[in-house]
């Protein structure tokens, strides 16, 4: 088992060493510096900016610069925001995204996997179709759709329902408030849950119709112990394999609901950099966000195999 | 009607008598998917709202960048909420937006934008996708292993990142979006069509080619690719969507189409921004664009029904 995690990390390796390969080359193929700006400076001034930040080197060099500075954890300093490293901006802005995606996922996973599994236990009943419909609307209807009318509905109009007030902020982080937290997560979550009640469903149809289910039911067990002992640890490994997507496409939702709710996350600094072309600063992102996701890949495929006494993981 | 009763002789000779001429795969499909009333109604939805932008100059007095200073955010002239500021009227029927442009207009301009991306992009997945995904699966062996790998590899990316940066260091550059986002669309079409071709490959017809001295390329080409159909034409109905929805995402993020064009996510984008004021700069934009993917989503899983009965 250990050599197998150390090969799969061994593995993860490159395949980070490459995205921040091409992410480099691309920023530099990016016609323009960064520095180009309406007033004209000095040439030497330029000069001496562009010696600051090792712009006057060749690219190939500028790149092991880059790759020797990554290797101590040191991602530059940032071309737009003055006074403030890269490393900083993200140590910022990290906590916030990551709570708010944690958040996301707990809800997603937990109302995900109790929506499949009633949907799969009524199948082809009205609550199967009714749970069905809602998982569709979840995965068609875009975050970036959710958010404004759920803000609209809870934010702006504050809906009031039997005499309780049930509205709440439309943004602002306020220090991760409970309050401020509700819709950005309720919408960030969305898609994650239907997505993932409909992965349940279809598992737990296929395990239901197993002979072991139907033996731990005829020796007389209680159904509900026959669902949580024998069905849902079964069906509930796809879920594992899903994790790592479904932690990519958290990501990018991120992107949307930390732009609408004004959320200072990294989502929110890697979309004003790549409006400001800020590059150190997107690319610092765009590294942290792939770690992010290809360790969650490894942990996924890991767990799978912890999981799964059909998976073998000597090889 | 029901043939089961008759005897053997009897079968044979309404055969006979009828002249069947077998039905192929494709009425068959055809069959299976218009007697599927979601799929069917999607479709129809569908035509109605491309031909509306295909016509959209004709449909409406307005065009889409003109801005009229006496309707600014105004509403449509039958808005329920009767405590908006102005309401427009005459042909404005989705009202106006905070430059005076008529919303109706600029949605079917902004699907013209949306479907267009759609519909290029996926076929630059598709190319791509295809071919990639033949040749692998049609080598086979350490290639094939190779080639996967590669895909496995990109697979593991948050991709959407890389075609944000590929916006921003090439200006947002209207024909570079179809072909990022098509680039990025491309890995799941590769895996589809390479688990294809490696079952295609143990058929006859291909040895039978083989043997008569036809060429990889040509093989790969010519009968490979034309087999494949079934299942590309599922998952090309599904990544249309998709594509759709990673267009609207960037706009949304000022990162797509720039005005005074515009497509759903600017629009959507716009209305975001106002709808304490004029919630029907959202509501509409937002309403057609989930009904076009929830058309897309109905006719690709009419179409899985259709062409892959067994799965049902």
């Amino acid at each position: 088992m250990l050599s197998y995690a150390i090969r799969r990390f061994l593995g993860a390796l490159p395949t980070l060493f490459i995205i921040v390969t091409f992410a480099f080359f691309m920023m530099r193929l990016a016609p323009g510096g960064p520095f180009d700006s309406n007033r004209h400076l000095p040439p030497e001034i330029e000069h001496n900016i562009e010696a600051a930040y090792n712009l006057d080197k060749p690219v190939y060099e500028q790149y092991l610069i880059y790759l020797g500075k990554l290797a101590r954890f040191d991602l530059g300093p940032s071309y737009k925001t003055k006074d403030f490293t890269v490393a900083e901006l993200i140590g910022e802005g990290l906590p916030v995204s990551a709570r708010l995606g944690l958040s996301a996922m707990v809800i997603a996973i937990a109302f995900g996997v109790a929506l499949g599994t009633a949907a799969a236990l009524n199948q082809n009943h009205s609550g199967d179709y009714g749970i069905m419909v809602f998982a569709m609307v979840g995965i068609t209807i875009p975050t970036f759709v959710t958010a404004p009318i759920l803000t609209l509905i809870f934010g702006v109009y504050g809906l009031q329902l039997f005499g309780f007030d049930l509205s709440l902020p439309v943004g602002g982080w306020n220090g991760g408030a409970l309050r401020n937290m509700i819709l950005p997560v309720i919408v960030l979550a969305l898609p994650q849950l239907a997505i993932i009640a409909r992965l349940v469903r279809g598992s737990t149809i296929e395990v239901l119709r197993s002979n072991y289910v139907l033996t731990a039911k005829a020796k007389g067990l209680p159904a509900y112990l026959v669902i949580l002992r024998h069905v849902m640890p079964a069906s509930l490994l796809p879920l594992v394999s899903y994790l790592g997507p479904a932690v990519a496409s958290l990501l990018t939702g991120s992107l949307v609901v930390e732009q609408i709710f004004g959320i200072p996350g990294i989502g929110r600094y890697f979309i004003q950099a790549a409006l400001n072309r800020d590059y150190t600063l997107m690319l610092g992102v765009v590294i942290v966000y792939a770690a992010f996701v290809i360790a969650l890949n490894l942990v996924a495929d890991l767990l799978y195999a912890v999981l799964d006494p059909r998976v073998s993981y000597k090889r | 009607m029901s043939i089961v009763s008759h005897s053997a002789d009897n079968a044979a000779a309404i055969i006979a008598a009828r002249d069947l001429s077998g039905r192929s795969l494709w009425v068959d499909a055809r069959r299976r998917l218009f007697s599927n009333r979601a799929a069917v109604a999607s479709m129809i939805g569908l035509t109605v709202v491309g031909l509306m932008a295909l016509l959209a100059p004709a449909l409406s007095p307005y065009g889409f960048a003109t801005q009229d200073w006496n309707v600014v955010s105004c509403a449509p002239p039958w808005w329920p909420d009767s405590s908006v500021m102005c309401r427009a009227g005459g042909a404005h029927w989705f009202g106006t937006d905070a430059v005076g442009r008529d919303l109706f207009v600029r949605v079917l301009y902004g699907a013209r934008v949306s479907l267009a991306v759609g519909f290029v992009a996926t076929l630059v997945s598709l190319a791509i996708g295809v071919v990639y995904g033949a040749m692998a699966g049609y080598a086979g062996g350490t290639i094939d292993g190779l080639m996967m790998r590669f895909v496995d590899l990109l697979y593991s990316l948050p991709f959407i990142f890389f075609v944000i940066i590929l916006m921003v260091v090439f200006h947002r550059n209207f024909f570079l979006l179809f072909v990022a986002i098509g680039a990025v669309e491309w890995l799941t079409m590769a895996r589809i069509v390479r688990g294809q071709t490696l079952s295609l490959k143990q058929k006859e017809f291909i040895e039978a080619a083989r043997a008569a001295g036809v060429g990889s390329a040509a093989i790969v080409f010519r009968h490979v690719i034309p087999n494949l159909l079934g299942p590309v034409v599922v998952y090309v109905t599904l990544t249309i969507p998709d594509v759709i929805l990673a267009e609207s995402f960037l706009s949304f993020l000022g990162l797509g189409v720039q005005e005074p064009l515009t497509s759903w996510g600017v629009l959507i984008a716009d209305g975001a921004n106002q709808m304490e004021i004029a919630p029907w700069l959202l509501v509409f934009p937002a309403g057609i664009m989930a009904a076009a993917l929830f058309c897309f989503n109905f006719i690709g899983d009419g179409l899985r029904d259709a062409l892959d009965p067994k799965d049902r």
